[in-house]
Order: C-alpha cells, then sequence, then structure tokens
C-alpha cells in the first residue's frame, strides 16, 4: 500500500487492520546476481539502488539480526556535506542531495530536517582552517557560510559567550545540513528495496566467504550456503571479519562510539552545533530529546558499550560551551561500532578477488553517507568501475600515498 | 575501565592513551622493503576477541603498556611494560 | 495487625492529635508512616497553595491533598496520575521549581518535598484540567504507532515549513531553564571492597555480612530513606515489626567504621572493571544548596566486588482505560498507606494475578479506607485470603478482568467482567494493580550480559554469565536475583555479602536469617486483559497501547529491538521499567512465542536520568580546562598584554601601549622594534624534552629525518620528524649540551604527542638503546631575545665571565651559562625571526626574575616585549613554517625541507614518504605570496586558482595557508601550498576566498620575504 495522508486516514477507519509488513521476511533463495552482506542502511541502500539504477533484482541482502540493528539506528543521525578535500566533497554532496530527494524516492517519511550544522571555531587558526574547507565546499557547489561570533549569538543565544575557557569566535555554518529519523532511514530502504523485488533476508550470518579459482562464488550462512556472482561487504564494525573470511586484512579498526540523549524538552536548539574546543556536539530531535556525542573511546572494540572517562569528557563539553545543560538529564546513552580507517575516510572498491566488492571505513561518519554509498557501491558492483563521486575511496590509497586524511591525523584510526 | 599498570596500580582509563594492536612489528633497517613497512604501518588484524596491545600511560608514569584486553567484553587478562616486553623479543630473536 | 505497630523511624514521636495543616489534606492518615506530622511544610502546584509534611515526596504530599490529575501524556494528552510511588513512575512528571532552577520532567515521586517547593505540570495548555491539545485523544486512531513515517511527505517543501515545526512544539515534556544552571557539581573518587547497590533486606543484610568482616564497604540507595520495601509493607522479622529490625541493622552498620552508607545516592551505570557511577543528591532536598556545597555529587567507585541488591519493580496490568488517574500499583498504594499515610483512594478495588496484591487488602482496611473489590485474574482466588477480604466487606471475582473504567479526570468505576462473561459495574476512586514483579536486572546487564527468563517467578532475572568475570564480580541478591520473599531477601543478601567479603579475602560468615511472617508468592501474570473497552496502555508515558503492538507485529516489526523503535515502547524518561515486559509478553502472545523467544531489551546506563551538570562536575565556564600560564604571565597582566589561548596555555598576543587603538598598530610596532632594536619574547610553551644516555645520538637520528649525531657538542641543529607514515610530525631544534646529552625543543602545540612518540620509540622499538628521557617543558623558563640590540641587551644579565662575541657563541651555538651572579641558565643562539637571536632558558622559578632583568637590562636599547602575534609575523616573512602548514596533511617535501632529509640512515617514516601519492612533484607546496594590489588584504584559508579558471575542485590548486601584514615590507604577505609553488615565482593566481567575499590576484614568490640571504642572523 502506498504511503500517504489518505492511505493513514483510511486506515484509521478501520482500525488501521489493513496494513502488511513494511517488508517481506524472505528466506534465502540458492542463488542471487549479488549478496549483499549487511541489512543496515549502506546495504539496504545499495540492494535499492542496484534494482533502481542498474535493473539488478536478484539481490539479496542478509542481516544476521533484524534490520537496521547496527550503526544506522544507532548514530546522532546528523546528515551534512561539510568536508575539506577534494575526494570528500563530491561524494557528501551527492549525500545530501540524495537526501534532498529521499522521501518522495522511497514513500518514506525519514524526516530529513535541514536545519543547518553550525561548526564553531574559538580561535583564529581555527577561523582559517574552517575558511579553508568553507572555500572548499564552496567551489564543489556546497553551501557554507562563515560566521562570527555575533553571527552565532543570533542563531544559538543560549551558549556561553561571556565566560567561556575557550570563547566562541564564530563558526562555520551549512544550512542544507541537518538531521534525519536513522531508523526510519532502514525501514524505508528496505521496503523500497523490497518492492523492488530484493530479499532482505534477516537471522542469516554469513559466516564464510566461498571461492573457487579466485572468484567468490557464494557465502556461507547460518541458514545456509546462498551462491552469488557478486558478493557486496556492507558490515561496518564488522569490516575486518568479514574480510578475514576472503583472507584480506584491512586498514581499519574496530572502535566505539558513545552517544547521548536527554529527557525531552521543548525546543531549545533547532539545528545542530559543535564544540570547536572539546568533544561536544548536539541537536535536539523532534521528540525533544537533545542527542549528543563526542569522541570515540579511543580502543579497539566490538562490545557496543562506552566508559565513564569519555562520558565525563563529553558533558564537561557540553557544560563548558552551553552551561543551561546543567539541570536536563541524561537519559541514556549507548555505544556503536566504528570502522575506523587509517585516514579517516571511507573505502569503497573492489577487493582484488574478482566478485568481493568491499565498503567500509566509515568512521563515525557513514550514517549522513547512507545514500551516496548505496548509490555509489551500486554502481562499482553494476558496472565494476567506481562512480566518479567515490573514486577516490580506493582500497589501495594506502599502499599508494593517495589519502584522503582531513584531520591530518595520520595512520591512527582512533585520532580521526 | 581500569588498567593495572605495573608501577602506578590500577588506574582509570582516562590516564591512558591508546595506540593499538602490539602484535605488527617494525621493519628496522636500511634492508627493509615498503611492502613491510606499508603492513607495519596500516593493515590490521583487528580481532573480535584477545588482543596484545599497546597503552601509554601518559597522565602516570609514561611507561607504555602491553595490555591483553578482549575486544568483546573488555575483559583484561594481563599488563605488562612494553620496554620488558620488547626486551624479552629482542633476546629470542 | 493495625497501623500502631509501625515504628517511627525518623521524625517527631507519636502523633498527637493532628495540627490543623493535616485536617487540610483530606487523605491522610491520622497515623502511622515516616512522616512527621508535627513538621508541616508548605508547597504549591500549579500555583494553587497545598500543605505536606516532613518526609513525605511531592507525589505523597498531592496524594494527601486529594490531587489526582498530576500529568497529561506525550502524544494524546491524556489525563493521568500517579502510577508508582518510586524512580520508575512514568506520568507525574512536572516542572519543579522555577526560573534558573527549574527541572523539568522531574518525577514527583521522588522529588523530596521541602518548605517552599514549587512545582508545576507540563505538556499542556491552557491548564492541566482543560488541555486543548486532549483532542489529539479523538483523532488517536490516525495517530498509530509510526503514522509519521507514512504522512506529511507532500508536498515536500511543507516538512520543513510546517508539520515539523508544528511537530517539536508540541512534542517534548517540560520546558527547560532556559538559563545557565547556578548550583555548583562536584566529583569524588572512591575505592572499596564491597559496593552495595540498595538500602533493603537485601542489600542491608549483605552490607552487615561484608561489614563485619571488616571489608570496606560502600553502600548506595536511591532513596532519602533506608530500607526499601521494608519502610512500605507491614512486616514482622523475628516476630517484631520489620522497622525494628531495620533500625537495629542500620545503627549496626554505622557504627562500622569501613562502611559508608549513602542515601538520595543513585548507582546508575556500571562500567568495566569494578568501576562504576552514582550520583549523590545533595541539595536537592532543599529549596537551594546551601552556600558552597554542591547541588548533586559524582561519584566514581572502583569496587573489587559488588551486590546487586536493587529489589524489583511491581508491573501494571493492560487493559482499556488503564492510565486513569487513580489507578496504581498495588505495591504503590502499600509505599503511600504504610510509608506515607496516605490513603490512596477512599475506596480501593484490586486487580491482582498472585496472592501478592492481596497483602493490599488488608492495608487499605488497616488504614481505614475501603476495599469495594479484589479481583483475581486467576481462576481460583486463595480461599483464605478470600474470606479475609470478604470479611472486610469486599467483593471478590476470581477469574476476571478489568474491562473499561470510567471517570473524566479521575477513576469513578471499574467494569470487571467476570469468569462467567458478566459484567458488572464496581465504584472505586482507586485501583490497585498487581501482576508480578521484575527484578532490576538493568545494573546488571550495563556491561552487555543478557538476562535469563524464569519461569518460577515470570521474569527475567540475573543470567549466569553476569559480572564478566574477576575484574568485575556483581552478584545479585534479593528481590534483583528473583528472589523475592522477604525471608529469602534476608537470606540471599547476608549470602552474597559474605561471598563478596570472602572474595576479597576477608573472613566472612553470612549473619544468621531471622524468621518473618509467612508470604505468598503463587502468580499467573496476565499480558494483557483478553477483551476491554479503549486504550489499553503499555507504554504511560509515550502512549504506546497494546494496539500499537498489534500494529507493529502486523508491519514486521517483531523482533524485540524493531518493536521499540517502531512504537517508542520504552522510551520514555523511565526506560520502560513499567511497560517493556508487557511489550514482551504481548508480542510473545501474537507470534505464538515464548516470551524470552522474542527476546529482551539491553537496559542501558542511566539506571534513571542524571542531570548533565553532575556529569560535568567544576568543569565548566573558565574551569572548563586547566589554563596554563607562561612564566612571564605577571609581568604581562602588569603591563596590559592582550592573551590568546593556545592550547591550554594563555600566551600574550601582543602588548599594547597607551594610544594604540587596533592590535595591527601594537603588533606592527613589535614587529619594527625588534627588527631595529630588540624585543623579549615568551617561548615557554615550546616542548622541551632532555635526552641522556651513551646512545642518545643514536636514538636522535633514528627519530629525526635530518642527520642529528654528528651535531657537535656546543652546537643546536634543525630537527624533522615524521610519522612512520612518511608525513611531518613536527620540526624543532636540537641542542648538544653534551656527548651524551641533548635538549630537543618542539612546538607547544605537539609537546605531549612528540613526548609520547619518543617514549613509544625508546620503550617499544628500540629497547635496547642506552638512552633516558624527561619532559622539562616546565622546569624551564624560555625567552627569545630578538634584534640587533639582542647581544647587548644580553650582556646585562648574562654572568661576566661567559663571552658572548659572535666567535664564541656562532649562530646556532649553544652554552651553559649563569646569569644574574650565577643562577644556571641556557643559552642557544637561535632565532625564528631572522634578527641577531638568542633564546635562554632558566629554572622556572627565576622566570619571572630573568624576564624582568631582561626588559630592565634592554631599556638602553629600546627594548619591547612581543607577543604570540608578531611572532608569528616576523616567521612569516621569514617563510618558516608551523602549525597551519605542518598540519597533518603535508611532507617535508612540500614545506621545502626535503634536501635536509638523510639517504644514509633508517629512520621513523623513511619508507612511507616516497610513497607515488606523496611524492608526486604536482603537489601543493610552500611558497610565498603577496598580493599583486600591494593594498589588498590577504587570508589564510583562501584557495589558488588560475587567472583564467572558473573555481572548480579539479581547477584548485591549493590553499593560503598563514598570513600576515608585513611591517617590514608595508603590505600583507602570505604563505601557501600551491601545486608546483617552488618552480612558478613570479607567476601570478588568483586567492579566492568565497565564505569571505575575497578575491585576490597575488604573486607567487619565494617563501622568505625578509633578509633572504639571512645577513641579519649573522650580525
Amino acid at each position: 500500500m502506498r504511503y500517504s495522508l489518505l492511505s493513514v486516514l483510511g486506515q484509521a477507519l478501520r482500525g488501521q487492520r489493513d496494513w502488511t509488513p513494511q517488508w517481506r521476511d524472505a528466506a534465502p533463495k540458492p542463488e542471487y546476481d549479488v549478496v549483499v552482506v549487511g541489512g543496515g542502511g549502506h546495504g539496504l541502500a545499495t540492494a535499492y539502488y542496484l534494482a533502481k539504477e542498474h535493473g539488478i533484482t536478484n539481490v539479496a541482502v542478509l542481516e544476521r539480526s533484524h534490520v537496521g540493528s547496527g550503526n544506522v539506528g544507532r548514530n546522532t543521525t546528523i546528515i551534512r556535506s561539510n568536508y575539506g578535500l577534494a575526494g570528500n566533497i563530491p561524494f557528501y554532496e551527492r549525500s545530501l542531495k540524495l537526501w534532498e530527494g529521499l522521501e518522495q524516492d522511497i514513500n518514506y517519511n525519514a524526516m530529513v530536517s535541514q536545519r543547518g550544522v553550525l561548526n564553531l571555531y574559538h580561535s583564529d587558526a581555527q577561523r582559517d582552517a574552517y575558511a579553508r574547507r568553507g572555500n572548499a565546499m564552496r567551489i564543489a557547489g556546497a553551501d557554507a557560510e562563515l560566521l562570527d561570533r555575533e553571527g552565532v549569538r543570533a542563531l544559538v543565544p543560549v551558549i556561553d559567550f561571556d565566560n567561556a575557557r575557550f570563547p566562541v569566535k564564530g563558526g562555520l555554518l551549512q544550512r542544507r545540513g541537518g538531521t534525519v529519523r536513522h531508523d526510519a532511514v532502514a525501514w524505508g530502504y528496505a521496503r523500497a528495496a523490497d518492492g523492488r523485488g530484493v530479499d532482505v533476508i534477516q537471522n542469516c550470518e554469513v559466516t564464510g566467504i566461498r571461492r573457487e579459482n579466485g572468484r567468490v562464488t557464494g557465502v556461507e550462512t547460518s541458514r545456509g550456503f546462498v551462491g552469488a556472482r557478486k558478493v557486496a561487504l556492507s558490515v561496518a564494525g564488522s569490516s575486518s571479519r568479514l574480510a578475514a573470511m576472503a583472507g584480506l586484512r584491512l586498514p581499519i579498526e574496530s572502535h566505539v562510539l558513545q552517544a547521548f540523549v536527554s529527557e525531552g524538552v521543548k525546543p531549545l536548539i533547532d539545528g545542530v552545533m559543535t564544540f570547536g574546543a572539546g568533544h561536544f556536539y548536539v541537536s535536539q530531535s523532534d521528540k525533544g530529546g537533545l542527542v549528543f556525542g563526542g569522541d570515540i573511546d579511543g580502543y579497539n572494540s566490538y562490545a557496543q558499550r562506552g566508559n565513564l572517562a569519555t562520558i565525563e569528557d563529553v558533558m564537561e563539553g557540553g557544560m563548558a560551551l552551553w552551561p543551561g545543560l546543567g539541570r536536563l538529564r541524561l537519559l541514556r546513552h549507548w555505544g556503536g561500532i566504528m570502522d575506523m580507517s587509517m585516514d579517516g575516510s571511507p573505502i569503497i572498491d573492489r577487493t582484488g578477488i574478482e566478485g568481493l566488492y568491499l565498503n567500509a571505513g566509515w568512521c563515525y561518519g557513514g550514517f549522513k553517507a547512507t545514500p551516496a554509498a548505496g548509490f555509489c557501491f551500486a554502481h562499482l558492483i553494476a558496472r565494476d568501475a567506481p562512480h566518479p563521486d567515490a573514486a577516490a575511496y580506493r582500497l589501495d590509497r594506502f599502499a599508494t600515498g593517495h589519502l584522503i586524511d582531513e584531520k591530518g591525523m595520520g595512520a591512527q584510526p582512533n585520532l580521526h | 575501565m581500569r588498567i593495572r599498570c605495573p608501577y602506578c596500580g590500577a588506574r582509570d582509563n582516562g590516564e591512558f592513551s591508546y595506540l593499538g594492536d602490539a602484535a605488527p612489528r617494525r621493519p628496522e633497517g636500511m634492508a627493509a622493503e615498503p611492502a613491510q613497512m606499508f603492513d607495519y604501518v596500516y593493515l590490521r588484524d583487528n580481532p573480535a576477541g584477545a588482543i596484545r596491545e599497546l597503552w601509554y600511560h601518559a597522565a602516570g608514569c609514561r611507561s607504555w603498556l602491553v595490555v591483553t584486553r578482549d575486544t568483546r567484553t573488555h575483559a583484561i587478562a594481563g599488563v605488562a611494560a612494553a620496554r620488558d616486553v620488547a626486551l624479552a623479543r629482542e633476546a629470542g630473536r | 495487625m493495625s497501623t500502631t505497630t509501625l515504628t517511627r523511624l525518623e521524625g517527631a514521636g507519636p502523633a498527637a492529635a493532628p495540627p490543623s495543616a493535616l485536617r487540610l489534606q483530606p487523605f491522610r492518615t491520622v497515623s502511622g508512616g515516616l512522616i512527621d506530622r508535627c513538621s508541616p511544610l508548605p508547597f504549591s502546584f500549579d500555583g494553587r497553595r497545598y500543605m505536606g509534611v516532613q518526609g513525605d515526596t511531592l507525589a505523597s504530599a498531592l496524594l494527601a491533598n486529594g490531587v489526582r490529575l498530576v500529568g497529561r501524556s506525550f502524544k494524546y494528552h491524556r489525563p493521568r496520575g500517579l502510577l508508582a510511588a518510586g524512580s520508575e513512575e512514568p506520568n507525574a512528571l512536572v516542572e519543579l521549581r522555577g526560573g534558573a532552577r527549574r527541572e523539568p520532567n522531574t518525577r514527583a515521586t521522588v522529588a523530596e518535598l521541602y518548605a517552599g517547593l514549587e512545582a508545576a505540570s507540563q505538556n499542556r495548555w491552557p491548564s492541566l484540567a482543560l488541555d486543548a491539545l486532549g483532542v489529539n485523544g479523538l483523532v488517536a486512531p490516525v495517530l498509530a504507532a509510526g503514522f509519521y513515517y507514512k504522512t506529511f511527505m507532500w508536498p515536500a517543501a511543507l516538512w520543513e515549513r510546517l508539520y515539523e515545526p508544528m511537530i517539536r512544539r508540541v512534542a517534548g515534556l517540560g520546558r527547560a531553564a532556559g538559563a545557565d544552571d547556578p548550583d555548583a557539581y562536584e566529583k569524588v573518587h572512591a575505592h572499596c571492597d564491597v559496593l552495595v547497590v540498595g538500602g533493603g533486606p537485601a542489600g542491608l543484610s549483605a552490607a552487615l555480612a561484608a561489614g563485619r568482616a571488616g571489608a570496606r564497604v560502600i553502600l548506595v540507595d536511591e532513596d532519602f530513606v533506608l530500607g526499601g520495601r521494608l519502610n512500605a509493607e507491614r512486616r514482622e522479622i523475628d516476630g517484631s515489626p520489620a522497622a525494628e529490625w531495620l533500625s537495629a541493622t542500620l545503627a549496626e552498620l554505622r557504627s562500622l567504621p569501613e562502611v559508608r552508607l549513602l542515601a538520595r545516592t543513585t548507582l546508575f551505570g556500571v562500567y568495566d572493571h569494578g568501576a562504576y557511577g552514582a550520583v549523590e543528591r545533595e541539595g536537592d532536598h532543599l529549596a537551594v544548596p546551601p552556600e558552597h556545597a554542591p547541588r548533586q555529587r559524582l561519584w566514581r567507585i572502583a569496587a573489587r566486588q559488588a551486590v546487586l541488591a536493587a529489589g524489583a519493580l511491581e508491573r501494571p496490568h493492560v487493559f482499556g482505560g488503564n492510565d486513569r488517574p487513580g489507578i496504581m500499583l498495588a505495591g504503590a498504594v502499600r509505599t503511600y498507606l504504610n510509608r506515607f499515610g496516605v490513603l490512596p483512594g477512599h475506596s480501593v478495588a484490586v486487580l491482582t494475578s498472585g496472592d501478592d496484591g492481596w497483602r493490599t487488602v488488608d492495608d487499605v482496611a488497616a488504614a481505614g479506607g475501603r476495599v469495594a473489590a479484589v479481583i483475581d485474574t486467576r481462576a481460583e482466588a486463595p480461599p483464605e485470603l478470600r474470606r479475609r477480604a470478604e470479611a472486610l466487606g469486599a467483593r471478590v471475582i476470581a477469574g476476571g478482568h478489568v474491562a473499561g473504567t470510567r471517570g473524566r479526570l479521575a477513576l469513578a468505576s471499574v467494569d470487571v467482567a467476570g469468569a462467567g462473561g458478566r459484567t458488572e459495574r464496581i465504584a472505586c476512586d482507586c485501583l490497585a494493580m498487581a501482576n508480578g514483579w521484575n527484578p532490576l536486572v538493568h545494573l546488571d546487564s550495563h556491561l552487555s550480559a543478557r538476562p535469563v527468563w524464569s519461569e518460577a517467578i515470570h521474569a527475567f532475572v540475573p543470567g549466569p554469565g553476569h559480572g564478566h568475570g574477576p575484574d568485575a564480580g556483581m552478584r545479585a541478591a534479593g528481590a534483583a536475583a528473583g528472589r523475592l520473599t522477604l525471608a529469602e531477601c534476608l537470606e540471599t543478601g547476608g549470602r552474597a555479602g559474605a561471598e563478596a567479603a570472602s572474595a576479597c579475602g576477608f573472613a566472612a560468615v553470612a549473619p544468621a536469617v531471622p524468621t518473618t511472617d509467612p508470604e505468598g508468592v503463587a502468580h499467573v501474570p496476565l499480558w494483557r486483559a483478553p477483551r476491554s473497552r479503549g486504550k489499553a496502555f503499555v507504554d504511560f508515558q509515550n502512549d504506546v497501547a497494546a494496539s500499537d503492538i498489534e500494529l507493529a507485529h502486523r508491519e514486521g516489526f517483531r523482533a524485540v529491538e524493531l518493536l521499540k523503535r517502531y512504537t517508542t515502547l520504552g522510551m520514555a524518561t523511565d526506560q520502560g521499567k513499567t511497560s517493556n515486559l508487557s511489550g514482551l509478553g504481548i508480542m510473545a502472545e501474537l507470534t505464538g512465542r515464548t516470551i524470552p523467544g522474542v527476546g529482551t531489551t539491553m537496559f542501558r546506563p542511566p539506571y534513571t536520568p542524571v542531570a548533565i551538570g553532575a556529569f560535568a562536575g567544576h568543569h565548566r565556564g573558565r574551569d572548563f580546562r586547566p589554563t596554563r600560564q607562561v612564566a612571564s604571565h605577571a609581568w604581562c597582566v602588569e603591563n596590559g598584554a592582550v592573551f590568546v589561548e593556545a592550547g591550554l596555555w594563555r600566551r600574550p598576543a601582543y602588548v599594547p601601549r597607551p594610544g594604540e587603538g587596533d592590535w595591527m598598530v601594537s603588533v606592527s610596532r613589535e614587529v619594527e622594534t625588534v627588527r631595529a632594536r630588540v624585543g623579549l619574547c615568551d617561548m615557554t610553551t615550546l616542548g622541551k624534552i632532555d635526552i641522556q644516555g651513551p646512545d642518545a645520538a643514536a636514538f636522535l637520528d633514528r627519530v629525526c629525518a635530518n642527520a642529528i649525531g654528528t651535531l657537535p657538542v656546543g652546537r643546536c641543529g634543525y630537527a624533522v620528524l615524521l610519522r612512520e607514515d612518511g608525513l611531518m610530525m613536527d620540526d624543532g631544534t636540537v641542542a648538544r649540551l653534551g656527548e651524551s646529552r641533548f635538549v630537543i625543543t618542539v612546538s607547544s602545540a605537539h609537546a605531549a604527542k612528540v613526548m609520547q612518540h619518543l617514549e613509544f620509540c625508546r620503550q617499544w622499538l628500540w629497547p635496547g638503546l642506552d638512552v633516558r628521557m624527561a619532559s622539562v617543558s616546565e622546569q624551564w623558563a624560555q625567552y627569545a631575545l630578538a634584534g640587533p640590540r639582542a647581544r647587548d641587551t644580553l650582556r646585562g644579565i648574562v654572568d661576566p665571565d661567559f663571552d658572548l662575541a659572535d666567535a664564541a657563541l656562532p649562530v646556532l651555538g649553544c652554552a651553559a651559562v649563569t646569569v644574574g651572579g650565577g643562577i644556571p641558565a641556557r643559552l642557544f643562539r637561535l632565532s625564528f625571526s631572522g634578527e641577531l637571536a638568542y633564546e635562554i632558558a632558566v629554572p622556572a622559578g627565576y622566570g619571572d626574575a630573568a624576564w624582568r632583568a631582561l626588559m630592565a637590562a634592554g631599556a638602553a636599547h629600546g627594548i619591547c616585549a612581543y607577543g604570540a602575534e608578531a611572532l608569528s609575523v616576523m616567521r612569516i616573512e621569514k617563510g618558516y613554517p608551523a602549525g597551519a602548514e605542518i598540519n597533518g596533511q603535508t611532507t617535508a617535501g612540500d614545506l621545502g625541507l626535503g634536501a635536509l632529509l638523510a639517504a644514509d640512515k633508517d629512520y621513523v617514516g623513511r619508507l612511507m614518504k616516497d610513497r607515488p601519492g606523496l611524492a608526486d612533484p604536482d603537489r601543493p607546496v610552500l611558497a610565498g605570496f603577496h598580493p599583486v594590489d600591494r593594498g589588498a588584504r590577504l587570508r589564510a584559508g583562501a584557495h589558488f586558482f588560475g587567472l583564467c579558471a572558473t573555481p572548480s575542485l579539479a581547477a584548485d590548486e591549493g590553499s593560503m595557508t598563514s598570513v600576515a601584514y608585513s611591517p617590514t615590507l608595508g603590505h600583507w604577505i602570505g604563505l601557501g601550498l600551491i601545486r608546483r609553488g617552488s618552480a612558478r615565482h613570479g607567476e601570478r593566481v588568483r586567492a579566492y576566498d568565497p565564505v569571505r567575499g575575497g578575491d585576490v590576484v597575488v604573486e607567487i614568490c619565494p617563501p622568505a620575504f625578509v633578509d633572504p640571504n639571512g645577513e641579519k642572523l649573522h650580525a
């Protein structure tokens, strides 16, 4: 049933009785043209665009748990394209453009809300670095504004302008940035992919990648062997484990990143704001909770939970920036496992094993990339050639030195 | 998280900073090949399970430590001074 | 048994004639409870004034005054009253206090009453009784779970302009203060052998066992009175009222020196390796915290063992209209009766699925209330209980359920469907619901342990894998372990405490287990009424009804996490404490699976919401991070310096003189003074590392990319440090003080990182090298003295035995000298300005004196102090790269340092720097830039384009990294990175800066603008 106000009103009169599962709970068939491993946002988007853009519909998405059980449902829901390097900007700008038309495309309201992303700066050097970045964005056709202190005050009068250890001097604003209801992205893509014939297979864990004569022939799973001409890994957080099944070692470490939500309150801030002198960024969800986060905990982890030192660090940043937060209460904190790559940027590439494709290394930036990652990964899988917007995300760039290191932190994943 | 520094006792993880897997060995000397160095600098096993890893007691004695830890549970099986481990490694060469 | 047997533990003696205030509290009983009826406390709710008593919570005081309606639900704005009496309360959320201290979403059940307390209901307009958005209830059939995912999509533009702003306004709960929090918070570290979570019978027994053995014990309880449910039930221990056991136990615990009892303290999170987080509400029961006292205190507790004795939470029933004010948990009814002396209603009906709920009957009757009916959902009611209830005049219906409720803003009657299908209406103003208890497994699951299903109590209990081994031994006891009876609590608590203490090496024995009065625990839960009229709520606060769970099931959201996220079940401020299991139960019914087959949801910290201020402690405002002051700080303050934050350092940026209205005037004057005469600049922020040992030279040769080992004693050299990936880490200077002793100085920003790197190299890469190092950044104050008159000025403080002539101390020379009559100092002939210059280091304690002495000595030569700005201008004039160029993305080659790199030795970064992408001749490299129009201003961050190019990423040639107005040249100059820049001197390009509206034609030039041949340096 197509989703619309009319269908909802109609169902209201019928006790919401006629709705059917948003996607079929498919069972695996013996063979597919493409098996996408990972039923998160990226995997589902990949399957959707394979079907929609390339007409490849004999596709299965294998998910070891349920749809959206990984990072697509654990992030802080921010979308933006405020990157500074040529390898990144066109990709994230494509993503932002796909976000802008997503709901009508997939007939699912994911609440894409472009209320602005503001990065604060606290020194002249930071200002100049943001200018460099903002200029790169503008040159690439994205929007960016460099605000001074008064410009920031007009947007977020609530923060500390008077008594701060690191006074706010201004900010880089991308008005087209914002937030999206994260779970709905996974569900919307699952439903849309399903609608185009893709099998979304839940509770199906991949346990091996079968190869014959150097080419992939399918995957072993908890529900038996599933044959495939092409296997596409889209399992951020577990990329190393899956790649190891094909004998690959990756320039990736798994790290835990914590996220936080406060009790719901009436609107306090409109957009997303990041502190430039501490680890803290914040937005407010439509439900009223402040959604915030900071830095990764900093050590390898697959445990989906973090530690108190990091939590305190984030809250200290929050209170330093915005002393009015003191009496608001933290409702819940949780952790997600990030694929932290060696230069802070992702990989969308072939692997050297024929038929095996890799989408990985998203650090903490994977959510905003969801539509473009699916779009470009589908392009790569369908045509065996990288999409121009993702051409820099090569797996061999670490060997060749064509790094995409926005922060300049080098080959230490926990610093990106 | 609490890490038992061999010199300072059990301390909050906030006192330490993390480098990563202790397994990769730096290829030393002029004979080292770029491919070996690439492997050392960039590739990681990234295990889900036990890992020996390098931590630095930045806000303590400034010792580098080799911590054996399970990345699924964070349980720590042992901590040793990195220099002792490295000396033993050199001796065993 | 009557209420008079309940002994008062705190407050005044037995109540005499009720004071006048009590007559205003129509639901207050005459006696009993842990309240002091002689200490009335005035308070207000929604502007109306009421009277409560000492010992009340806001909830009990409201109930005593007959206030039933306390809030509105999130979505449908349905009228809501108290469901619970503790921290699990989903409905009674209020805005507590006012002004900058307003605390939205405060549960009335945990807000301790104080004189003058002000609270207001929230999320309603214009008033609680007449809430306009109550109309949402009428369109509830439309507002089913997830309706918003299917609507608001057309037209696309309206989502952000209309729909979403509307939703945001009506969503949210209370209003935040909107002003800076005026209260203070603090943090404390604590260590103990045994941490006991919960101060009920199990926790107290555990603390007693461990405390008697001599273990260091910390017991925390969220309540302001210890005792847990002993305070809420009328129970006997060893034949006496339980209160006697409680007061004796507390007295003994208080007498044990190693036992610390923390009431008002919530253990909110369990972290790895025995680390726990707790928050103590030090001042929340007062109108305003006392001066110099914190509002709350964050406890970081490192415990060797822990006993989880947090108790259990009662489950509500799910039936149509189960949210009407007056419908409460049975345990809460007993709490209000027995602890607070409040009758929750005049006529109480009890709805129970087990023996436990029947206890409410006696308690209501004992307090003088009428028991209208007991509805037992089991086919048979226990005969003995039935007889007693009927003797009290209650109607008893076995095998029945509640099929509907009536009453506008409060409960007036319930419709009860009997076993035979007949429905009868029973008038009552309170319905007590008992549907079994859920052990509080929350804290156990914080470390990712999954609880397991217990068929014995129809609830999840801590699983065998909990606690994660010896590092974080946590054992559950009492109701938290699913051992629900008082006898079991006392027994398992004592045993767990003894085991925990034994695990810490103490010889502990479990205390003798006292006897208790009998209690029945038989129970058959009913996850929802088979048939009922109206919305049957599962999650009260988020308005998730049984029909929403059916819809989720229909649409495929059957996995527990999907169910939760799609319906928002369990996502409210109570985090599903009263709703999760009902939700699972209904989904199990719909899918034909068992509850554990459907799954469990993981409980995330914090256990209850914690104020953000408490986590931050005193780290706010100017105390967010420490401030590091340079050695000349006092002089700079006295002389009106303008400071700049540089990391944790506060550095003087420039030192304006009277009449200099603009920073650029001051900075230019400082530069001109240095270039013409002499200036003094504080360089204390530099990282200084002392490196010693026979292998010190060999060590430095491995960590630096250029040759160091050949540096003669008494000389300084430039040091290039690469990361192992081949990019620049930092640059600095190395001074060889002796054959086996070096001091390396590195940039302020990288000091800690470089120290860590060098220790890594020493301890891990090359442990065989005989070398040691120490950071001496704090030990030495270091100043740059620069300008043609630098030597003359220096002469004024260096002791006369030392020759400062160029021949004795040439460029890059270094020497140990004494100053001011024997004070040891180090002198380096280093220049960051291109002038004749020295850096002089003195022991930090002499820093201030040395600075003043240098300023005095230089007075005759026209000295001025110069700050970080002038320093930066002069280094740009000389083309020296700094932080903006050594930004982690550049190689030594990019910065024109390629020729320095050694070819004949191995060093960190040697191999990786040669990767094609880093050795590409097309990379942007360092160059100088000056505006073709000499009046134009340059800005760092501008991108370079060919004069005819249209700006695009493909045409981008690099960017400006540093700019300065050069008073020496009289125009702006810049450093930047541009493709093949070193080969393009003289070429013109655009410096394009759209974010600031800039577009300037610049000429590429060599990066050294002033004295390119270094003649002044050698003066």
